[in-house]
């Protein structure tokens, strides 16, 4: 297992490399660039600028310089508020977004779950079709669709929750709501499918000729082989838990780093777009692989493969 | 001789290939849900392409004299912040959003279907090496990439179709691989082989054809996942520009100004909502009638 897990860990190191190359000569190739906005400012000061950040030197030798740096753990200064280093903005934004994931994730979880073995264990009755209309409904309402909605409902008509703060925990509700509500409906409709092909498993049978009770079949002899997809849903889910907050941090206000990432592509602050792309990308490698691990630790059959 | 045996591989393949047809559509037909789909979005089409052609509004007229006007029966959305007409310009996004929904579509449809025909179709080590090159694709944080490509290339629509149709082939090209190596062990590409076809005939006219079915659920699916995708990029500002619009730009604006004139929200978001619904229910509906096997999920 660890041999497995440091094998995925150094395989992260080319993906890495072409990441940040393709980020790199993708962003600077494009036209305009982080200062030609200000118009205020002289050619000469521009160019001053540009010398600072070395930005005037021959592009390739800037790539070469900046994956030195990199490899020195320095993401370099924020070329558009430079009073701090990308890394310390990454630091003071990051936990914000990931504390946002991980609610996403527990509404995605304490929603999609139930609602899939409620579907699965009456099948084709109305506890099935309600919670799974429900879950349609969670896929083909996009999130900038549903934040907005549920902010008129419950925060500018019911007066409940407030409108775009990050403070007290009542203002995570609505922004969680939202971030989780489309996995919900994903992990609702693999439960309820996985849910009922392992109930229809000789070994369920079994179970109920043994005479246990049918709490006890579908919770403790079904639900643990059919929790396998879910589990492998996942890691694509923590990705999406992370792009998703970009809309979700842009309609609630949240301060947190997908805001960052929007406001420095559409900024050009190149040093800052690498930085957030690294990041993204690490963590959502570190998801995919920590599924790929809990899935092996669930399934002894896979550790061999 | 070698045209009869053309003749006949042709007649067989036209035998099988109706009567799968027409059971795929005979299953299709009993799936209330995707009938329905398949109604609502031909009258969504229909709205979005013909629509403007028959309103008294332009989508771009502004009438400052009549700002944030409710629904009503001169306008039956309502009006937006320049006073422009609300029903025209969720028909005209619709245009937008379905048009950027089917060229991306395409576009990650022929790189997909290409490149996992051949991977299959060539096998070994080149197969190897090109799922490989997916594998490591996969990885890639893509709605990032997409973000970037679009913020940089300019924001024209073509590029916004190019941006989005390169992020989504990946799952096409695993599909055909598949098909297409277990297509390439059955007789008639053995056939096809003893009368001396060349390779690329036997890719282009024989492999792919037959590996179809399940190209075609797939890519049914693509489309809410693309319109998804150009939606979430236009909210996010990054996306079609004034004064076209398309379903995502009209949500944005509609947020901007959804406490004291909410209708700005709700229409364009019930138009998207209701062609995303149409549009898996018939994909789910495809997928039964065409594979029936692969139901399950």
């Amino acid at each position: 297992m660890t041999r497995y897990i440091g094998r995925r860990l150094l395989a992260f190191i080319p993906v890495l490399f072409i990441i940040v190359t393709l980020t790199f000569f993708l962003v600077r190739l494009a036209p305009g660039g982080p200062f030609a906005a200000e118009k205020a400012v002289s050619e000469e000061a521009l160019r001053q600028i540009a010398a600072h950040y070395n930005l005037d030197a021959p592009l390739f030798k800037q790539y070469l310089d900046y994956l030195a740096g990199l490899l020195q753990g320095d993401m370099g200064p924020s070329l558009k508020r430079p009073s701090r280093s990308v890394a310390e903005w990454i630091l003071i934004k990051l936990p914000v977004s990931v504390e946002l994931g991980i609610y996403g994730l527990v509404v995605a979880l304490c929603l999609g779950l139930p609602a899939g073995i409620l579907a699965a264990w009456r099948p084709n009755t109305w506890r099935d079709y309600v919670p799974m209309s429900l879950a349609m409904t969670g896929i083909c309402v996009p999130n900038f669709v549903l934040g907005p909605l549920l902010v008129l409902v419950f925060a500018v008509h019911l007066g409940w929750l407030p409108v775009a703060l990050w403070e007290t925990p009542s203002d995570k509700i609505l922004p969680a709501l939202t971030l989780g509500a489309i996995y919900a409906a994903y992990i609702a409709r693999l439960t309820r499918a996985s849910l009922l092909e392992v109930l229809s498993q000789d070994f369920i049978r079994t179970a109920r000729a043994k005479g246990l009770g049918e709490t006890r079949v579908v919770l403790r002899h079904g639900l643990r082989g059919a929790l396998q997809p879910v589990v492998a849903f996942l890691g694509p889910a923590t990705a999406g838990l992370l792009t998703g907050s970009f809309v979700v941090e842009n309609i609630f206000g949240i301060p947190g780093l997908g805001t960052e990432f929007i406001k420095a592509a559409l900024n050009r602050d190149y040093t800052m777009i690498m930085g957030t792309v690294l990041v993204f990308s690490v963590l959502i490698m570190t998801f995919n692989l920590a599924v790929d691990v809990v899935q092996a630790w669930l399934d002894p059959r896979l550790r061999h493969a | 001789m070698r045209s009869g045996g053309a003749v006949k591989t042709v007649f067989a393949d036209a035998e099988r290939g109706t009567s799968l047809w027409r059971d795929a559509a005979r299953r299709l037909q009993k799936n209330r849900l995707a009938v329905a789909g398949l109604i609502v979005l031909a009258c969504v089409v229909l709205c979005a392409f013909a629509g403007p052609w028959f309103s008294s509004y332009p989508y771009d007229e502004q009438d400052r004299e009549n700002k944030f006007l409710g629904p009503s029966a001169a306008h039956w959305f309502g009006t937006d912040h320049l006073g422009r007409d609300l029903f025209v310009r969720v028909m005209q996004g619709g245009q937008i959003s379905l048009e950027v929904a089917l060229a991306a579509t395409a576009v990650s449809l022929s790189i997909g279907v290409l490149f996992g025909a051949m991977a299959g179709f060539l096998g070994g080590r080149v197969d190897n090496a090109m799922m490989r090159v997916v594998d490591v694709l996969y990885t890639l944080p893509f709605t990032i990439f997409a973000i970037i490509l679009v913020t940089y290339l300019g924001r024209s629509l073509v590029l916004v179709f190019v941006a989005i149709g390169a992020v989504e082939w990946l799952t096409m090209a695993r599909i055909v691989r598949g098909q297409v190596m277990s297509l390439k062990e059955k007789e008639f590409i053995e056939a096809a082989v003893a009368m001396g076809l060349s390779r690329r005939r036997i890719l282009l006219r024989h492999l792919i054809p037959n590996a179809i079915g399940p190209v075609i659920v797939y890519a049914t699916l693509t489309i809410p996942r693309v319109m998804l995708l150009e939606a979430f990029l236009s909210y996010l500002g990054l996306g079609v520009q004034a004064p076209m619009s398309s379903w995502g730009t009209l949500i944005k604006e509609g947020t901007a100004a959804m406490e004291e004139y909410p209708w700005l929200l709700v229409f364009p978001s019930v138009a998207l909502s209701v062609t995303l619904f149409s549009l898996n229910f018939l994909g789910d509906g495809l997928r039964d009638a065409l594979d029936p096997r692969s139901s399950k999920e």
